[in-house]
Order: structure tokens, then sequence, then C-alpha cells
């Protein structure tokens, strides 16, 4: 059984089709990247499938709990005690990291396994310690978020989703509000918890790092997928759309 | 008669006079944040009530305010109303006036929360009630800290407006004691007494301020 299963996901913003018809499986501990042109629907996607956009159709599964139905064409949501129970199933990165900024680094990691989980401080606290030195930010647990560079901003956002020890990691564009050299800091990261035995679903422009690290790529555009399989067979692909498209990130 | 006399005088008054200013703080604080959510609903009936109350509050004179909340229950409904309901008055006038201005200044301070802090709150899981308090109010305390130190300063001042339906404040004293006396003194004690509570109080916002400055 899938991880998670997207069947047929439809959402429209004010009449204008957004995601057409997307069907998506994501096993425990695989990587899947998914990449395509600006205004495709990969964003979009991602927001559906985390809930912070509703869909207009189609069924999503986590592990088994049917999170959102279709019948007749009335979408419906579990209940609440379900809701809950997939949340804390995945965790969700931004592109522009989130942080609370009246909170210290620790606090940022620390405070919803504390008050959502409700878990031991004392235990929390060593295994955040633990996450920030994987990050390679034990020196600045003390720190505010605007004290930070958008590289350390978006690994301790990492940290902050990694603490409720997530099943499934959602990437919105990690990398995007970096500037190149930052950038290789956040991927380096997210390169290293391939060994965490996470499942990941990447939504990035990073197309090197996308056929490093995945399991599965994913191409999508104007809210369908034109392309999916190994990294192999969607980036030496021979059709045109995606020789363009690739071909716009130079050799990679 | 000479300052000191005068001072003690006027005690009692500024004893009132900052009872009022307390009070008004500790009520209408919290209830204009209540009032900025009803602002806020979605539910047009509740936003178009509140929005209706605000701006009655902000377009007419507190002063009139307070009259109509001090003598309304004798002309509207018959009531007789003692001595003692003064004071009531007065403080029911100055926090439903103040609420209403601090309504507004809460709810810029919500809308001017990014929508990325509520959606990193509703991922990780916090309950809606978590992220308001948790995540929201103490980013939009911080934010709102200047204009409602300017409410609290005119507050202050706003206090002597109660010597309108005859609280026995620090101003209305102030002003019997400078017609019996026939003397400015009382006004200069008056002035005096008004300005170094406000540097109080704004030493005091000052230092709010700059403990919330550890974050940006």
């Amino acid at each position: 059984m899938a991880l998670l299963e997207c069947e047929n996901i439809k959402k429209s913003f004010e009449g204008t089709e957004v995601l057409k018809d997307i069907s998506v499986n994501i096993d425990e501990g695989e990587i899947l990247s998914v990449i395509g042109p600006s205004g495709s629907g990969k964003s979009t996607f991602l927001r559906c499938a985390t809930g912070l956009e509703k869909i207009d159709g189609g069924r999503i599964i986590y592990d088994g709990i049917t999170y959102a139905d279709t019948k007749d064409g009335v979408v419906t949501y579990a209940s609440k005690g379900d809701r809950r129970r997939i949340k804390a199933l995945f965790g969700l990165v931004f592109q522009n990291f989130n942080l609370f900024p009246h909170m210290s680094v620790l606090e940022n990691i620390m405070d919803a396994p504390l008050r959502v989980q409700k878990r031991d401080k004392k235990e929390v606290e060593t295994e955040a310690e633990a996450l920030l030195g994987k990050m390679g930010l034990t020196d600045r647990k003390n720190a505010y978020p605007c004290e930070l560079s958008g590289g350390q901003s978006q690994r301790v956002a990492i940290a902050r989703a990694l603490a409720l020890n997530p099943q499934i990691l959602f990437f919105d564009e990690p990398t995007s509000a970096l500037d190149p050299e930052l950038t290789g800091e956040v991927l380096k990261v997210i390169r290293s918890l391939s060994d965490l035995h996470i499942a990941m679903v990447i939504v990035t422009h990073e197309m090197a790092f996308a056929r490093d690290i995945s399991d599965e790529v994913i191409f999508m555009e104007n809210g369908v997928i034109v392309q999916k399989g190994s990294p192999e067979e969607v980036f030496n692909s021979d059709s045109e759309r995606m020789r363009s498209f690739l071909g716009r990130y130079g050799n990679i | 008669m000479d300052f000191i006399q005068i001072i003690k005088l006027l005690s009692g008054g500024m004893a009132v006079s900052i009872y009022i200013f307390v009070v008004t703080l500790l009520f209408s604080l919290p209830l204009g944040l209540l009032i900025s959510f009803g602002r806020m609903s979605k539910n047009p009936v509740i936003s178009g009530i509140i929005k209706a109350y605000i701006s009655v509050m902000r377009g007419t004179p507190l002063m009139l305010q307070l009259m109509v909340v001090y003598f309304g229950p004798y002309y509207v409904f018959g009531i007789q109303v003692t001595n003692s309901y003064r004071i009531v008055a007065a403080l029911i006038g100055f926090v439903i006036n103040y609420a209403a201005y601090f309504a507004e200044i809460y709810r810029g301070g919500i809308q001017s929360i990014d929508r990325g802090q509520y959606e990193a709150a509703e991922v990780l899981g916090y309950t809606r009630v978590q992220t308001f308090f948790v995540i929201i109010l103490p980013q939009v305390v911080k934010r709102i800290l200047p204009a409602v130190t300017n409410e609290v300063i005119t507050l202050v001042k706003d206090t002597s407006l109660a010597f309108t339906i005859s609280v026995a404040e620090m101003f209305t004293t102030a002003k019997a004691l400078a017609s019996s006396q026939t003397s400015m003194m009382p006004f200069v004690a008056a002035a005096l007494f008004y300005y170094v509570f406000n540097y109080v109080v704004a030493f005091t916002m000052e230092f709010f301020e700059k403990k919330l400055g550890y974050y940006r």
C-alpha cells in the first residue's frame, strides 16, 4: 500500500483549471521530484496534498486513511480526528521558510513537538539538538530567524519539520528564495536526509539535484503530468517538450 | 495657598484619574481584541454591527458618549440613577470608546501578519486557538505597540473629560479649586500631573518595545 495516494486531483482558481487530473502515488521512503515550468501547478499540487488548498475533485489517501474524497462531484474531507492523524504523517518545507520570528531557532524546532504532540521536554530537546547538529547549526540554536542567512533559515525550517517525525516531507521549491551559494548547503542537507528513510516530495527547479536524488520524477505542465518515470527516463526523454524544457537549464 | 497644598488637595482627584486610566485599559484592551474579531468576522451581520459601532464611537465626541451613558438610563428608560453611578458611567463610556479604537489597531496588526505564518502553524498541527495565541498574537503585539502607546497617552489626557458628568477626577477638582482660589496655580499643577503621568506611560511603553526588540 502506498503511503500517499492522490487520484484524479482537480483544482481551479476562479474558473482557471490549475490541476486537471493529477494522480500520484508515493511509497514509504520514496523520493519524488516534481519539475516543470512556472505556473504548471507543481506548488498547487503540493498545497492540495498538504491541505493548504481544498481540492475540487479527486481523492487523497494517507496511509490508508481517506483525507479527501469526491462523490457525485462533491468533495468531502476527513473528520477532525482523522485530519489530525494525517497531519502527523507529513511535514512541509516552504519556499520562504515561514519560521516564527519571535521564537529562537531551538524554540522554532521544539514548540510543535511540545505543544502539538505533547512530548517530554527533555527528550524533545535532545532530539532538537541532534537535528541542529545534522543541519550544521549547533552554534545557532539561540539565534533568532532575523539573524540567520537564507540557507540557515531553510535548514532550521527543515529541522522544524523533521522534529515531528513525519513519514513524508514535502518541499515547495526549498531553494528558490536562495542565491546559488546558499542553495548548495540546503540541497546538501536534503540529500543527507535520504538515509532517514522518509518519503520526500520535492518541487524544484534544481534539475541536477532532482536527477541525482530522486527515485521518480514527474514533469508537470498546464496542470497535467506530461512525463513520469525514473530520473533516467525523464531526463533522457526524446520528447520534444522535455528536451526544450531541460535545454533551458543547460547541461545537467 | 502654596503649591504643595494644591497638590495635596488634588491628590484625591489624581487617584480617581489613575483609577479611570487603569480600569479603562484593563477592560478595553481585551474587549478591543474581541471586537476586532467581530469586525473581521465572515458573518456580514456581525461585521456590519461592529462596523457601525466603531463608526459611532470614532465619529462622535467622547464627551457626548459619556453623557449618553450617564443620562441615558434616566431619559430613555426612566431609571433613577444614583450618585455612585457617575464613576461607573465614566468607566463604561471610556471602555467602550477605547475598545473601538483598540479594535481597529488590533485588526491592522492581525491583517499585517503574513499568511505563511498561519500555513506553517497549520502544517505543524497547531489548533486555530494555539495558532492565534502562540504564533500570531505575540507578533501582533510587537507591531501595534507604537499605535497603542499613542492611544494610551491620549487616554491619560482624556480622563479629564469625566468632568462632564461631574466625576471628581483630577481636572474637576483643579477647576473647582481654581475658581474658589481665583488662581491659575491649580491648572499648572494639573498640567504637571498629566505631563508626569504621560512621561511614565511613555517610559513604560518604551521599555516594552525594547523588550520585544529582540527580533524583527
